[in-house]
């Protein structure tokens, strides 16, 4: 069945936690668009055409022009369709918002990320900035059912992996960094973002296929994990 | 004009602190400039800042507000006095946010890497990177100009910003380690842009004079070896 508006494409790759975030956004806002799985580890001339500085996932296409990073598209799929606002409209509230997004990237997703994908020191190290990074995602969501307040937002897609992916690197690292019992808010976060009735219905990869393909990767970069990640964390991620 | 309650705590040598000055000036807001002591912060900047305790920060009444590009994002959006910083279409706007990233994430990185590198050969190599990454940030200005003067068109821009609050230091860089790095045959409007973005009234009393500032770096490499 044709989707109702092709004029909007979504270029993702199956586990990507940055194509997610656009995928539920999309969905709040019940936009229909074209989704086109791209194998990131066979890439096709599309991802050189739409996304030529980065070659990465995700990619919206919106009548027929491209847009890469997920954190531009969030804030581009909010000015486009202006209902069911993600970000607040008061400026500071949004620069408040925008703050701890970029404070959740750079010092949980990308630590945990290292901690993933090392061992030893270098694991113990990125665990131990990860969990100083939750503490702070936990006093802010202290008394809040969303990180807004009573309404999903801008913040809270930001972060929506660690509902369902940072208990997989967890595991497949063995490592801890969220313990429910030391982060009640979160836990609390979690368990309404989980059930949000758009957020439940939205595709999420499954815990098992999560599992291999993560193994798979630790397996890969653990060898050349800390060079790259020594020289600039922004080169060495997700998608390397 | 009067005061309208707004502080911006940081140094005069610091880039990143350009960035919200130029916006305020496009805007024509007056603001209290309190300078950070080097190699100390002050009880108002861990006060303001305590997650990355960096500056700048910006303090309107009593919020602060941090990050260089969200404070720019912010005086864009209080105040519409001056002209627009961000562009008003959205695709415009993510172009410009994307390029911005950019030049945070890989550029402005590959631009410090050149004075770490160490022998002639990984300078050079760092050096080309620099070089290759303006030549996108042409491609990037031929698109975002549209024939004007600036990446935001006829007056300053977010992107123009962005980059702009760079070229002291890239000027430095050049300097220093006596490489070309702006290159009037390789990137033409860029080396345009950087003569008119400097000398535009907005940017040219919050840009560090070039002396002044390869003194700093001087002193800050110094201190580094010494360390």
């Amino acid at each position: 069945m044709e989707n109702k508006d092709s004029t909007v494409k979504l270029v993702g790759f199956w586990v990507s936690p940055f194509v997610q975030r656009v995928r539920w956004a999309l969905k709040l806002k019940g936009i229909e668009y074209e989704y086109i799985e791209e194998d990131i580890f066979n890439r096709s001339h599309l991802l050189s055409e739409l996304n030529p500085v980065y070659e990465k996932v995700p990619v919206l296409v919106h009548n027929g022009k491209p847009l890469p990073e997920s954190f531009i598209i969030l804030e581009y799929i909010d000015e486009t369709w202006k209902h069911d606002p993600l970000l607040p409209q008061d400026p500071h509230e949004r620069a408040t918002d925008r703050f701890w997004a970029k404070f959740a990237e750079e010092k949980l997703l990308d630590a945990a990320w290292i901690g993933l994908c090392s061992e030893d020191d270098e694991q113990e190290g990125a665990v131990k900035s990860s969990i100083e990074a939750l503490e702070k995602i936990e006093e802010k969501l202290k008394g809040k059912n969303f990180f807004g307040g009573d309404r999903i937002g801008y913040v809270d897609i930001i972060i929506g992996w660690i509902s369902y992916m940072l208990p997989v690197w967890e595991e497949v690292a063995s490592m801890k960094i969220y313990d429910p019992m030391k982060f009640p808010a979160i836990t609390s976060w979690i368990s309404n973002f989980r059930e949000h009735p758009v957020i439940k219905e939205e595709y999420l990869p499954s815990k098992d296929e999560m599992i291999v393909y993560f193994q798979w990767r630790r397996k890969v970069l653990k060898g050349t994990f800390p060079p790259m990640w020594k020289t600039k964390g922004k080169t060495a991620t997700f998608q390397d | 004009m009067a005061s309208e309650d707004v502080k911006i705590l940081g140094g005069w040598p610091s880039p990143y602190v350009m960035r919200p000055r130029i916006a305020l000036n496009i805007k024509s807001v007056n603001y209290e400039f309190l300078q950070e002591q080097f190699g100390s912060k002050s009880d108002l900047l861990l006060k303001s800042n305590p997650v990355y305790k960096k500056i700048p920060v910006m303090i309107h009444g009593e919020k602060p507000i941090c990050e260089s590009l969200i404070i720019v994002q912010y005086i864009d959006e209080v105040w519409d006095s001056g002209h627009s910083i961000l562009p008003s279409d959205p695709y415009d706007r993510a172009v410009a946010k994307f390029w911005a990233t950019y030049i945070d994430d890989k550029w402005f990185p590959g631009l410090r890497a050149i004075s770490r590198a160490e022998g002639e050969d990984a300078k050079k190599e760092a050096a080309e990177e620099v070089i290759a990454g303006l030549v996108l940030l042409e491609d990037a200005f031929i698109k975002c100009s549209k024939g004007k003067s600036f990446f935001g068109g006829e007056k300053i821009g977010y992107l123009d910003i962005a980059l702009g609050c760079f070229l002291a230091s890239l000027t430095v860089t050049e300097k220093m380690g006596n490489i070309k790095l702006l290159d009037e045959n390789k990137t033409p409007n860029l080396f345009k842009w950087a003569e008119k973005f400097s000398s535009d009234a907005a940017v040219k009393d919050v840009m560090p004079e070039t002396g002044k500032l390869m003194d700093f770096a001087k002193v800050l490499i110094a201190k580094s070896k010494a360390s």
